[in-house]
């Protein structure tokens, strides 16, 4: 039987998993299965961090995005940090500068009120770093047992400082991969404070807003081709996501990729890939060859991406899939992540 | 990182494939048994690195692929049960019963919480005397000594409310089996370093003896295993059939006593049926008498039809080194991480998920190979 005359059928589960929510395959299959079919408009069929709108004249860019992270305080950050920062950095992966965020909140009866002002200052100082005012809220409390303390949505909106569009159509071949700086700090730093585990030395998130990595290099006249934070599914997921979008090969290089000791540490041990660990504040960058050293200089200037790194290229092969190059030479597909990155036995 | 890197240094790497290409004459089928080995070959492209007159086949030491249907059945009946705290190892949670996973069965409400450890089991117990705290124990003779540990220390501790699903199964007959197979075609073993570790290798003599097959011992590093495969060559070459241990900053000929000591006084040797391979006897670990009580499927007498697999997985062969995963014609099409036909689809140590993450198909494995390294 011939695997191209043989539709992939859609595994269909009956009920919704954690899964569905971990930015792997399972989201990708409810996006297509459900929503876009039901909303589908030419602004979310980009599939962008953040939808583009034209209003008389002005480039504004729009994007929502619901936290519903435990614990609610970890090392490095709050949910409310992130809650600022995901929805700045979504904004920024649009090449947009964010000018309003508005803050929804979903309470649980018997939260310790000390708990939300932590969170609420926090949000207040992320938003004072990345200088945008949280300009309108909603406030709702549900039973005890029905919520988990906080959930956070916030929604921001954002000029379009990039002159030309940036987004997966614009990658080409030859285009230099690069990263902000080092994988899976925020990830590793949530588990280990979720489940007790104590490491080597603190891990602390990464999150950050990354406006100011992204305007640099729009102020340096960097031609962007594509921008895309590494949350959920991490690096191996965002590159998936513009394979098969372009239907190019990246190529990544395994011993060219930034990850802290720390971090890699902890995956060993735990049996997690870096690579599809969570990031809050790391992006990947696409840029013409020849922009590629210019681009890394002027990320390595600024503080939150300090540590950036060129970590592979764009290829022609028509096959849209990811490979990597092991440390030791050998070849290998990067997959998307299947479900959520479960820790191994042995 | 230090006992890392230079187990995965390029050059020590090229260095060893090196010898190995020099050293092979004769096309040689070798076996590795453990599926964090078979990760580690998918993972860093080593199979690549070999030449083409040694095929790698891989074995059925993967906790999560050999446990029966019927006992991830029960898994999930018991941690549907009301008051039952059910605990288990990560990539357990998403091996497919007949009907459910204990994933489906977390969806539905059950309390199914991924540990790290036995220990943290027990500690559940500790501090919910009100519940029952269920661990569902998998594993070859590495995870048995810390399962015994838990037990032991439950019985002392004198938790009633903590009990054990024991699935254990031990290597050396799983070993046996795949030999015993009329089609058989493994010539060498890549022993699993880290079960000898607990077990010592000396059971291994008489398996290499009876067979005439080499067996080394072997860690889990890419250099690890080109040096494996390199003294299985060379022994192959030379007509001799030994056991030798790589893995000598681990193992042990004698292993670890204690840890043998604990898992004897707990468990007993019993007959395991293997999902994908039937039953063999005397492979696999139960709960002496003494500690039945800790035993939840004598708890709460969980009886269940015994469950079949689907028909089409060809998992069994898998296993046994007889088929390559994209050999079977559900791989990638109606078998796939999400919706797994067989348990060596889930987890990552599984051939089949390692192919289908790592390779995907025949194809890109074979496009993989021509492809020129990244140039900058």
């Amino acid at each position: 039987m011939s695997i191209l005359s043989c539709p992939l059928p859609r595994p269909t589960t009956e009920r919704i998993l954690l899964a569905h929510g971990g930015g792997g395959r399972l989201t990708n299959q409810l996006i297509e299965d459900v929503f876009l079919p039901a909303f589908s408009n030419p602004a979310l069929d980009g599939r962008h961090d953040g939808a583009l709108l034209a209003i008389s004249g002005a480039r504004l860019a729009m994007t929502t995005d619901s936290y519903v992270v435990q614990p609610l305080c970890f090392p490095g950050g709050t949910i409310g940090d992130l809650a600022v920062n995901g929805t700045v950095n979504d904004l920024a992966m649009c090449g947009a500068r964010a000018i309003a965020l508005s803050a929804g909140f979903i309470l649980e009866e018997g939260l310790a009120m000390e708990t939300l002002r932590l969170v609420v200052n926090s949000m207040r100082d992320a938003a004072l770093a990345a200088n945008v005012p949280i300009i309108t809220g909603d406030t709702k409390v549900v039973d005890r047992g029905k919520g988990d303390g906080i959930f956070i949505n916030t929604t921001g909106i954002g000029v379009v400082v990039a002159p030309n569009s940036i987004g997966p159509e614009l990658v080409r071949m030859g285009d230099a991969v690069l990263v902000s700086g080092d994988l899976g700090a925020h990830g590793i730093a949530i588990l280990s404070v979720r489940e007790g585990l104590e490491f080597e030395g603190p891990v602390s998130s990464d999150t950050a807003s990354l406006w100011p990595a992204v305007e640099a290099l729009l102020e340096a006249g960097i031609e962007i081709h594509c921008l895309r934070d590494l949350t959920r599914g991490g690096l191996s997921s965002a590159l998936n996501e513009i394979a098969s979008v372009t239907g190019l090969r990246i190529t990544i290089e395994e011993a060219r990729i930034p990850v802290s000791d720390i971090v890699r540490g902890a995956c060993e041990l735990l049996g997690l890939d870096p690579l599809y660990v969570a990031n809050e504040g790391r992006f990947a960058i696409f840029v013409a060859d020849e922009d590629a050293a210019r681009a890394l200089t002027i990320l390595q200037a600024q503080g939150v991406s300090s540590g950036a790194a060129r970590v592979g290229t764009v290829y022609d092969h028509r096959s849209g899939i990811v490979t990597l190059r092991s440390r030791i030479g050998g070849n290998r597909v990067l997959d998307m992540m299947s479900g959520e990155q479960l820790p191994r036995i042995c | 990182m230090k006992f890392l890197d230079e187990y995965r240094d390029y050059d020590s790497v090229q260095r060893m494939a090196h010898e190995i290409r020099r050293a092979t004459t004769g096309p040689w089928t070798i076996m590795e048994v453990c599926g964090g080995q078979t990760y580690t070959i998918v993972k860093s492209g080593l199979q690549e690195l070999l030449p083409s007159l040694i095929t790698l086949v891989h074995g059925p030491g993967c906790p999560v692929c050999v446990t029966p249907v019927a006992m991830i059945d029960r898994a999930v009946a018991t941690a549907l049960l009301p008051h039952v705290i059910l605990c288990s190892f990560g990539d357990m949670l998403r091996v497919p019963g007949s009907t459910q996973s204990l994933l489906d069965a977390k969806s539905l409400g059950a309390d199914v919480r991924i540990v790290y450890s036995p220990l943290d089991a027990l500690q559940l117990a500790r501090s919910n005397p009100a519940r029952e705290v269920v661990f569902f124990a998998v594993g070859f003779e590495t995870t048995a000594p810390a399962n015994a540990m838990a037990v032991w220390q439950a019985a002392r501790e004198g938790h009633s409310n903590f009990s054990m699903l024991v699935s254990h199964v031990l290597v050396p007959p799983a070993m046996e089996a795949v030999l015993a197979a009329p089609q058989c075609r493994v010539q060498a073993f890549l022993a699993a370093g880290h079960a000898c570790m607990v077990t010592g290798y000396q059971e291994y003599c008489s398996i290499s003896r009876k067979y005439r097959v080499p067996i080394v011992v072997t860690g889990f590093e890419p250099l690890d295993l080109l040096e494996g495969v390199l003294m299985l060559v060379s022994q192959l070459e030379a007509g001799s059939a030994d056991v030798e241990n790589q893995y000598t900053r681990a193992v042990q000929k004698e292993g670890n006593r204690r840890a043998q000591a604990r898992v004897a006084e707990v468990f007993e040797v019993t007959h395991r049926a293997w999902r994908g391979i039937g039953e063999i006897p005397a492979s696999g670990l139960r709960l002496r008498d003494h500690y039945r009580g800790m035993d939840a499927e004598a708890r709460f007498g969980i009886h269940l039809e015994d469950a079949s697999e689907p028909s089409e997985c060809i998992a069994g062969l898998v296993l046994q080194g007889l088929r390559r995963p994209y050999d079977c014609p559900a791989f990638a099409i109606r078998c796939t991480p999400e919706a797994p036909l067989g348990a060596p689809m889930v987890s990552s140590e599984g051939a089949c998920a390692a192919y289908f993450h790592f390779g995907r198909k025949k194809h890109d494995v074979d496009s993989l190979v021509s492809l020129a390294p990244a140039d900058h």
